[in-house]
């Protein structure tokens, strides 16, 4: 009895490395730290009723938001981890297997559960305030959403100490990651972890398309949304079309893994390429879904530092709907290389350089709405400039990787490696980091520390020029990804060290934030106006934070930068507009569905890996009943008072 | 100014990274940027191209977006233009809507010109008869043969400079791939398929070779020497692996294929039609075509080594049917 038992726990979880076994203990230690807490502090009724079953759009950014700086902390940890491997030639400190590993959790959690939730969380806090409504389109349906991509990460996080982690790289090609190069339950974890989050970010995409056509303010017409706005949309509208090929295509990987089908196998007529093409089919567009928002941010914050209009705000439009559009023509430059022949090779060679052109006018106006302006520099717009370096630059050496005969050298080279992390960090990244700096006082009610802010700001830059330039330069070198070592004979060694060092900057960077979050947490003032930049859209004009209700009464628009307008009304000495009296406000009701629901999902994910259908089927049974139980719960929603309105706003206001 | 002072840092910081990188390079480092044969040439000429094509964007743009931050910075007293209102100019956005259109149509036919004449799969230009080796991936190591010499190798490859030589890919192992950076760009390796890659050194040396694609634990392991000789050390060599080296059996073939590492290893002979057996052994004898290669090239390959290929069990002339019905679907 007990050798089995120890048999079943030493495959069961992950032994054999002291870096896990510390892990191990950190997270029994945290979960500990977390129950205790909450059991003295009694805090377990609120934690279910203010946030676990909350369906307001605000609180379920703000759980996005956290998720996804944890998942950085993760990924950050896993990269510097690779970085160390790499510092010294024929280094030992990673075993191969780790070292792959590590890649491939690296990738996974940085693009889908850091990237994607921190933009789902940035959607969250500002569309339904920007476009003037109450919540978004299917508030359910977001706090779903969340739990699914919660609860997501969270199986693809356990494979970590529990069963092991997927090691096939991000993409994870058969046949490598087919049953017969990875029989291990890291590929079950990967396949599994990615498919119920993704369910999630389908539906949010659907859920912020839906939010945006149909529950803009009176008067604010397609072409006077916010640019921010514009890029959700281009981004949901990405994402409908690109994550169901996502979704098929790891079922169909399920399917040849669980059933021993032939999708991708040689044997039995399938096909490898069937794989790559598409997952490349999801995998580009993807990274435009991620980016597009970024563009957004980055209009918003330019035009309120630089107190001026948005230039070219049409072609801005057309710009985006065009990089949404051609992402979907451009997947297979990921795999020049695999005997495409000239002519496909040639199509995606310039549909590739032709996105170019888009992304580029976006810069120019960029600059022009600086032009003319008085540009103002706080934590928002510094990353805002640094961003416009950076991508510049990674763009370029986009181009040039786009060139299909050019890229026969480029292909798996750290040359690659460089220009990914420079458009995903200085694009993706920066971008959301001065989006979570403008739109933090909506959020909490105060700034950020400035002071803080800056060193973060100048770490992350430095570090990061420090890290990816050495990395375009060793892959002209011939090093290529993915390896876990190398010889002193490959000349390879100098600028691998200065890479690392510059990843420990970026590292030292993010702990800085932290500090300021923290610090500014005990420290900063309340922002009483809710406009702390002289912001030029509606979510500046309510209280901050806002209250779960957004607008007392509903806004009417007439222009691209209502709050701005009004300022200058106000200014002027303009008799305000009459306003209607306020009316009883129809809000959903909170809901425990949707966590019960993904924690089902967990739960039949996690069976699934293990081929334990004693848990897999309770956990579909489970996932139906709470089907089931929504469909026929009425209750769903109910309306604020007058009076606790009146209140509301006066306390707000009393403020000012 | 405070600001000022953060970018002159950062202008520091950038320059001497710059100073480290020539430093520390000293030319014949960067392999892609030292070329010793005709297709890495005409790779790095395109690199070149695209880089100073693009720059005639990114410089004016860098430069732009720092210029007006400082001059329109907000400031007490500035003297410059403020016009909040200032939202719209046609000609301008015509400018940079046209600029980078003209330059991508230039890049874009330059680009298809490369890509045609560096076809991977098409013969290079020389007086000389190409030289064939056949090449397959393994768990984790790489097999060479020479069909026409006879003999095999693993862990190097070695040819004649100045001839052209024309790789046959396959893999015998997840997908990996085929890069000697100062010959030329890669190549995929992968099962089902004989992928054709023609590279031809200019002159004598070692050049570093590797598996460039992720392939599985050991894949780190996968770099070997590509030794370019003159055609007199060639033969030579030829001759003298002939005479020393143990012959290659199918069964020695079934343990090299076994998951590990190993050195280098030199084979006297191979077993016939053993690389068209790896290239069809998961497709019951369909060979899956690559795009844009000659089509007869796979038709004499199955020719090639026909009388000396073990038919059991393979029907050939079905496998040729579903060749061609394969190929006439995929084109």
């Amino acid at each position: 009895m007990w050798d089995s038992i120890k048999e079943f726990a030493s495959g069961f979880f992950v032994t054999g490395d002291p870096l896990i076994y510390g892990a191990d203990v950190a997270i029994v230690m945290t979960l500990i730290a977390v129950v205790s807490v909450l059991t003295y502090f009694k805090r377990w009724t609120w934690l279910w009723r203010e946030w676990l079953t909350t369906v307001d759009h605000k609180r379920i950014g703000i759980m996005y938001v956290i998720a996804s700086l944890l998942m950085l902390f993760r990924g950050g940890v896993d990269a510097l981890l690779m970085r160390t491997q790499l510092a010294v030639p024929n280094n030992d400190f990673l075993t191969p297997e780790h070292y792959n590993a590590i890649f491939t959790t690296h990738g996974v959690i940085m693009i889908l559960f850091m990237a994607m939730p921190l933009m789902f969380g940035l959607f969250n806090l500002v569309v339904p305030l920007q476009i003037g409504a109450r919540d978004v389109a299917f508030p359910f349906l977001n706090s779903l959403s969340f739990w699914l991509f919660f609860w997501g990460a969270m199986l693809f996080n356990m494979s970590f100490v529990i069963g092991g982690s997927p090691d096939a790289g991000w993409l994870s090609y058969p046949p490598l990651s087919e049953m017969s190069h990875s029989p291990g339950v890291g590929q079950d974890f990967y396949i599994w972890g990615i498919q119920i989050s993704g369910i999630g970010s389908l539906m949010t995409g659907i859920n912020f398309i839906v939010t945006i056509l149909k529950m803009r303010a009176p008067g604010m017409k397609l072409f006077k949304m916010p640019m921010f706005s514009w890029s959700v949309l281009s981004s949901c509208l990405t994402i409908i079309m690109a994550f169901p090929i996502l979704t098929v295509t790891l079922a169909l990987l399920f399917i040849d893994r669980y059933f021993g089908a032939h999708f991708f196998t040689l044997d039995g007529g399938g096909n490898p390429m069937m794989y790559i093409n598409l997952i490349w089919m999801w995998g580009h567009p993807e990274v435009y879904i991620v980016i597009l928002p970024g563009f957004g941010i980055v209009s918003e914050v330019v035009a309120t530092f630089s107190r001026k209009r948005l230039f070219g705000y049409k072609s801005m439009v057309f710009a985006l709907m065009c990089i949404a559009v051609f992402s979907f023509f451009t997947w297979a430059h990921h795999f020049f290389t695999m005997g495409s022949g000239a002519d496909v090779n040639i199509f995606f060679a310039i549909s590739t350089m032709i996105i170019a052109i888009p992304t580029g006018v976006k810069v120019f106006n960029w600059i022009f709405t600086m032009y003319r302006g008085r540009v103002s520099f706080p934590t928002p717009m510094l990353w805002v400039m640094g961003l416009i370096l950076c991508f510049v630059v990674g763009g370029m050496t986009g181009v040039m990787l786009s060139v299909a005969p050019a890229d026969f050298q480029f292909h798996n080279s750290y040359f690659l490696i460089a220009h990914f992390h420079q458009v995903l960090i200085g694009g993706v990244v920066f971008s959301y980091f001065a989006g979570l700096y403008y739109w933090w006082p909506k959020v909490f009610g105060f700034k950020l520390n400035e002071k803080i802010g800056k060193w973060a700001f100048w770490l992350w830059n430095i570090g990061f020029y420090v890290c990816f330039m050495p990395q375009y330069a060793v892959g002209l070198m011939g090093m290529t990804r993915r390896v876990s070592t190398y010889g002193w004979d490959t000349g390879w060694w100098g600028m691998n060290l200065v890479s690392t060092i510059g990843g420990f900057i970026m590292g030292i960077a993010f702990l800085f934030q932290v500090w300021q979050i923290l610090h500014s947490i005990k420290f900063m003032e309340r922002d009483t106006t809710g406009d702390p930049w002289g912001g030029r859209t509606l979510e500046w004009s309510i209280p901050s934070p806002a209250p779960h209700y957004n607008f007392a009464l509903t806004p009417i628009v007439d222009g691209r930068d209502p709050w701005w307008e009004e300022k200058l009304r106000r200014e002027r000495g303009e008799a305000p507009k009459a306003q209607p009296p306020l009316e009883p406000i129809h809000m959903p009701k909170n809901s425990g569905i949707p966590f019960i629901m993904s924690f089902c999902w967990f739960l039949a994910g996690f069976g699934l890996v293990f081929n334990w259908l004693w848990i897999a089927i309770p956990g579909f049974i489970g996932v139906a009943a709470c089907m089931l139980a929504h469909s026929f719960n009425y209750n769903t929603d109910y309306y604020i008072p007058v009076d606790e309105i009146e209140r509301t706003e006066a306390a707000a206001r009393g403020a000012v | 100014m405070k600001l000022t002072r953060g970018f002159r840092r950062l202008a520091v910081v950038l320059s001497l990274l710059g100073l480290a990188v020539m430093l520390s390079g000293c030319g014949e480092q960067f392999v892609v940027l030292d070329p010793k044969g005709v297709v890495g040439k005409h790779q790095l000429d395109l690199i070149l191209i695209t880089t100073g094509l693009c720059l005639i964007v990114v410089v004016p743009v860098i430069v732009m977006a720092f210029v007006f931050a400082y001059r329109y910075r907000n400031r007490a007293g500035s003297k410059a233009d403020y016009q909040p209102t200032w939202e719209h100019n046609t000609k301008l956005e015509l400018l940079w809507w046209g600029i980078p259109i003209l330059i991508i149509v230039i890049l874009g036919a330059i680009t298809a010109h490369y890509t045609y004449k560096l076809e991977p799969s098409k013969a290079l230009a020389s007086d000389k008869k190409p030289i064939v080796i056949q090449v397959t991936s393994l768990d984790w190591k790489w097999l060479f043969q020479y069909p026409d010499q006879g003999i095999a190798t693993v862990n190097y490859v070695e040819f004649p400079a100045n001839v052209p030589v024309r790789f046959e890919l396959t893999s015998d192992a997840p997908m990996n791939s085929f890069w000697i950076p100062q010959l030329g760009g890669q190549i995929y390796t992968m099962s089902g398929m004989a992928m054709k890659l023609n590279l031809m050194a200019d002159e004598p040396g070692t050049y570093m070779g590797m598996g460039a694609n992720f392939s599985g634990r050991e894949f780190g392991k996968m770099r070997f020497d590509a030794k370019a000789t003159t055609q007199a050390e060639f033969d030579n060599w030829v001759k003298n692996v002939k005479s020393t080296a143990p012959a290659l059996t199918q069964e020695g073939y079934d343990k090299l294929a076994e998951q590990g590492t190993m050195g280098t290893q030199d084979y006297s002979s191979i077993p016939a039609g053993l690389f068209d057996k790896i290239v069809t052994k998961y497709t019951n004898g369909t060979v899956i075509h690559q795009h844009g290669g000659d089509a007869s090239a796979s038709t004499d390959m199955n020719d090639m080594n026909m009388e000396g290929m073990d038919m059991s069990g393979m029907d050939m002339s079905t496998s040729q049917s579903t060749t061609d019905a394969q190929s006439a679907h995929d084109h």
